[in-house]
């Protein structure tokens, strides 16, 4: 880290906790970065003379005669081509070895888009995976994430998703990500010859928690310069929000922040839509930012302040779930749901999309209710029956995360499955298509 | 005027400042907070002793000990003239399309009025008359609607028109009558004007209970738990539930002469959409365009978080201005949970004692007195204008013993509780009949109103509605716990009419271009024959008869929803039905 020349240096800490320290210090900043014993950390309160220090890499071993240097600027990244192919750490600093180019960058944690400036998202991004393309299409601008459970395998979904999603950019903003998911990530990345295309930040559980802070930022910046200023396409990954907001809630808690639901700070909300809502479409063919983000939840639970609070930010979700029947990992129908998927079916699809969407669920529907009532000893009827074993072929041939269709493909399975399962009156579905497409 | 009071600054966290002020200070008074080349808005929300707390409307970054401070002397204002309807604003009622750039900058601010534009003015009062604050001096065509100019809201007692402009072509500033009071003090008067948005704005002659039906041709609302001009009314739900899209059913749809839309940390897409589809949709009633009666704050969730607690009130500020032309206006605030935790994150900041999840104590109070400001109320001219409310609330969890939900529910009349269950299976819009309520059904000026102007059963209609929902529901348990031949077959027909009430009335197309909007005439005719049904008696052999008897009744009916009103489809359908009816009449016969 560069110290200007004339910084200001201090050798006297009044306070240490675990994340911050406090100093005696004039003409400090807010927000302005600061090394403390050659460690990184940014102001967060200033009150007179007293100024109170966050430590990304935390306070173990440091004395409170630690040299203390303000550095007069804010967090910031030079972002460029010189970035692609490489992996970095929360500061921005590469992994892989070969050094980065120095010099001023563009500061982090910007301003957001006037709303009056986007342009509504249009295009769809297909992604190949039946469960999604069909029932909960993604748009380009659309923030949406995964709700998976932490034994679920949501970060090879995610990746497979952004390998197939044809995006110009694919930024990865890795967040107490494991050790050995960071080695998949980038043999993924580098067997699938997209390392001209990716650029990634990662912090590991190795790391400090606290330090996963300036993920998103590194990330979503990185993302702003492609998609303003090149007016490409970029697909942010983020993994694992959960893992993030644990972080805001720890430096919350030193902060002596009264807590709200679930021990998370009362701020939860604002941060959470902070970096969701850098997604975005500009308009007349500029760039757009697509995020894609990874929330575990503890054993499905979506009532907890973290993916509650997300439900609320993003446009939808995906939700993975295993399903007893056919033992695959699936997205389930029901409760996954993409809000921007109406802009889009029908029209930038084939003009049958929403229909066989919404009759496929329906069918689905019925066959859990038939389930329920043989579990609970009624007798089922003829119908119950083939709504079963249409259950069974569509979670095996649509649902499940181990498919891939291309869109006309997609439709034509689900027409296939209606016309071997049930009768036109049963599937019932405008006249005009069922003369179109229902097989012969 | 005073010398206005300088300060620095002696404390930041985040974005509250605390400030030494070098002479007075008031609660709630603006002030500019310089950040190198940023002046930044603020407000005092706290003063202890030498220090002023004051919560910052942007980012605080860069700032430093010792900055100077200006204050304003005024608490946060709107101003209120002609070229208001159709803006796009931020909380603090900059005029978003006015900013450069993709990116909002910190410390911009934008003109919320055009200062270049002319507007056709013609005089109502004359020289020599009597006025007070609030009267009409003249009016503006403001997109086809009679925009007032009004006596300065601030002027107290009685004043003299000692002149007024004739009918002619003026911009906003310039003076369109001199008044003058009765110790010979003169004001100037033109077409704009400034409100503090904290304030409500009771420049009337009385406020009125709501009697008049406010229609918005969703029949779960208009037919079971209507809404009333100068009502107010909530809508709690989980995310996923279709509040927004119920909302704007609400924004397109319902009759009024304005509709204020406040995006109050929500989703910047979801304003998008507004801004894409309103300007191509037409009002279902007067045929101009959705965006020329819409004004639509939009402070979304990655906005400053303090400005999203103004947007609430600025939103307010603006109904009340039109409210006061004797128009009609619908508030819309999306979602005022946002908005509370904007209170939560402030006084979390200022170290007072939490109340229940962290929020302030006086959170209760607060959303009382907010919703207050809604009503109908009788001008001096004799006219009537009135305020409808509207809020959503995102309950954490989707989980009604919450806060937030709690203190709004003793505050609103109507309460639409939006259900997961109901969203689950798609049955939309996903109020849930039975929990939800409508407490001007209770009117009895309400229940005169609607006897003579909208239809004489009306009310015994909601009423017979939601005890035929009550029965089928009872039913339904039954069913579930004793099996399908374990009850009797009443209670399938029970049931199954709870059914077709659900599928015919209650559920609705919000994205079908007919079935969207219901107009009561048809409301009512729908109702009328669904309740005909529901008295009929029907004979069945056994229960597995009765499910696609109905299941035929209710595909007839939703086919006369998809059909324009009395078209020849819609008749074709009709026939079907009274078809299906005809089977049973002879079934009995037999």
């Amino acid at each position: 880290m560069e110290i200007r020349p004339f910084a200001k240096r201090f050798t006297q800490l009044e306070d240490i906790t675990r994340a911050t320290c406090t100093l005696r210090a004039s003409g400090v900043h807010n927000e302005e970065l600061a090394l403390v014993d050659g460690q990184l950390a940014q102001v967060v309160r200033i009150k007179k003379d007293i100024v109170t220090l966050q430590i990304f890499a935390g306070t173990e071993g440091l004395s409170n005669q630690a040299e203390v240097v303000f550095l007069g600027r804010y967090p910031n990244l030079r972002v460029g081509p010189h970035l692609l192919g490489r992996f970095l750490n929360a500061y921005g600093q590469p992994l892989d070895g070969a050094p980065l180019p120095e010099g001023e960058g563009t500061e982090l944690g910007g301003p957001s888009a006037n709303p009056v400036r986007r342009a509504q998202p249009s295009e769809p991004i297909l992604t190949g995976l039946p469960g999604i393309d069909l029932n909960n299409t993604l748009v380009g601008g659309q923030k949406i994430p995964f709700f998976a459970d932490p034994d679920q395998p949501y970060n090879e979904v995610m990746a497979m998703v952004a390998l197939r999603a044809k995006a110009d950019r694919i930024i990865l903003g890795g967040m107490g990500l494991s050790y050995d998911d960071y080695v998949y990530f980038r043999q993924t990345f580098r067997e699938a010859g997209v390392l001209d295309r990716i650029i990634a930040f990662i912090n590991t559980t190795q790391d400090q928690p606290v330090e996963r802070l300036l993920i998103p930022d590194l990330a979503l910046t990185t993302a702003e310069h492609f998609a303003v200023e090149q007016g490409e396409k970029v697909l942010v990954l983020l993994t694992d929000m959960t893992l993030y907001a644990d972080a805001l809630s720890i430096v919350a808690n030193r902060m002596d922040q009264i807590p709200s639901k679930d021990s998370m700070p009362g701020s939860l909300y604002s941060d959470l839509a902070r970096i969701y809502e850098k997604s975005l479409q500009l308009p007349e063919g500029g760039g757009s930012i697509t995020i894609l983000a990874v929330t575990t939840l503890n054993q499905g639970d979506i009532t907890h302040a973290i993916p509650d609070n997300t439900g609320y930010i993003t446009e939808g979700q995906l939700f993975l779930r295993k399903d007893s029947d056919t033992g695959k990992i699936i997205i389930d129908p029901f409760r996954s749901l993409s809000r921007l998927k109406q802009l889009v079916i029908g029209k930038k699809t084939r003009e049958d999309h929403p229909q066989v969407m919404n009759t496929a669920i329906r069918l689905y529907a019925d066959a859990q209710e038939a389930r329920t009532k043989k579990e609970n000893g009624f007798e089922t009827t003829d119908y119950d029956q083939r709504a079963m074993a249409f259950a069974t072929a569509y979670t095996r041939e649509i649902l499940a995360i181990d498919v891939t269709l291309d869109m006309d493909t997609i439709l034509e399975t689900v027409w296939n499955l209606f016309a071997a399962h049930f009768s036109p009156e049963e599937v019932a579905i405008k006249q005009e298509w069922m003369t179109k497409y229902w097989p012969s | 005027m005073a010398a206005l009071t300088r300060g620095t600054v002696t404390g930041i966290t985040a974005n509250l400042v605390e400030i030494r002020p070098e002479g007075p200070v008031r609660q709630n008074e603006m002030c500019t907070v310089e950040a190198g080349d940023a002046h930044l808005l603020g407000e005092v929300i706290k003063v202890t002793g030498d220090t002023a707390f004051v919560q910052v409307f942007d980012s605080t970054r860069g700032l430093t000990v010792g900055s100077p401070v200006t204050f304003s002397g005024e608490r946060l204002v709107v101003h209120l003239g002609p070229g208001i309807l159709s803006k796009k604003y931020d909380g603090l009622q900059n005029d978003l399309d006015k900013f450069e750039g993709i990116f909002l900058q910190r410390g911009l601010s934008s003109e919320p009025l055009d200062a270049d534009q002319t507007w056709d003015f013609t005089p109502l009062a004359k020289t020599g008359d009597e006025v007070r604050a609030g009267d009409w001096l003249g009016e503006v065509d403001e997109h086809g609607l009679p925009h007032r100019i009004m006596v300065p809201f601030a002027l107290e007692g009685t004043w003299t028109i000692r002149s007024v402009v004739p009918a002619g072509t003026y911009t906003i500033r310039d003076e369109i009558a001199v008044l003058v009071s009765a110790s010979g003090r003169e004001t100037p008067v033109t077409m704009v004007q400034t409100w503090p948005v904290k304030e409500p704005l009771t420049v009337y002659a009385h406020k009125t209970r709501p009697y008049k039906l406010l229609e918005t041709g969703i029949r779960i609302v208009d037919t079971l738990h209507p809404m009333l001009e100068g009502g107010t009314g909530f809508i709690p739900g989980p995310f996923g539930s279709g509040k927004t899209v119920l909302q704007q059913a609400l924004a397109k749809q319902a009759d009024a002469d304005v509709v204020i839309v406040a995006a109050c940390g929500e989703r910047a897409n979801e304003v998008v959409e507004i801004f894409t589809e309103f300007p191509e949709l037409d009002d279902p009633r007067t045929g101009r365009s959705l965006i020329d009666r819409t004004v639509i704050i939009a402070n979304t969730s990655s906005m400053p978080v303090a400005a999203r607690e103004a947007s609430v009130y600025t939103a307010m500020t603006l109904a009340e201005y039109y409210r006061n032309m004797g128009l009609r206006v619908l508030l819309l605030a999306d979602s005022t949970s946002r908005w509370a935790q904007a209170l939560r994150e402030m006084s979390n900041r200022l170290e007072d004692l939490p109340g229940p999840d962290a929020f302030p104590m006086d959170l209760s109070a607060t959303i009382a007195r907010f919703y207050s400001r809604a009503g109908m109320v009788g001008l001096s001219n004799g006219k009537t204008g009135s305020v409808t409310f509207i809020g959503t609330v995102s309950p954490a969890g989707g989980n009604f013993k919450e806060p937030v939900t709690e203190a709004t529910r003793k505050a609103a009349r109507c309460f639409y509780a939006l259900n997961q269950r109901r969203a689950d299976s798609k049955r939309y819009p996903a109020v849930e009949p039975l929990e939800s309520y409508s407490k001007y059904l209770e009117y009895p000026e309400f229940q005169k109103y609607a006897a003579e102007e909208v239809s004489p059963l009306w009310i015994d209609h909601a009423r017979e509605l939601a005890n035929l929902l009550l029965k089928g529901k009872e039913a339904g348990d039954q069913i579930n716990i004793l099996g399908d031949d374990g009850v009797s077959i009443d209670n399938h027909l029970d049931f199954w009419k709870a059914e077709l009430i659900d599928f015919v009335l209650l559920q609705q197309d919000a994205f079908d271009p007919v079935d969207q909007l219901c107009p009561l005439p048809r409301q009512d005719a729908m109702s009328r024959l669904v309740l005909d049904i529901c008295h009929r008696h029907f004979s069945f052999n056994d229960f597995q008869g009765v499910r696609p008897y109905f299941k035929r009744l209710i595909n007839s009916f939703r086919q006369m929803n998809y059909s324009e009103w009395d078209s020849p489809e819609y008749h074709h359908h009709y026939q079907d039905l009274t078809g299906i009816l005809a089977e049973q009449a002879t079934e009995m016969a037999l």
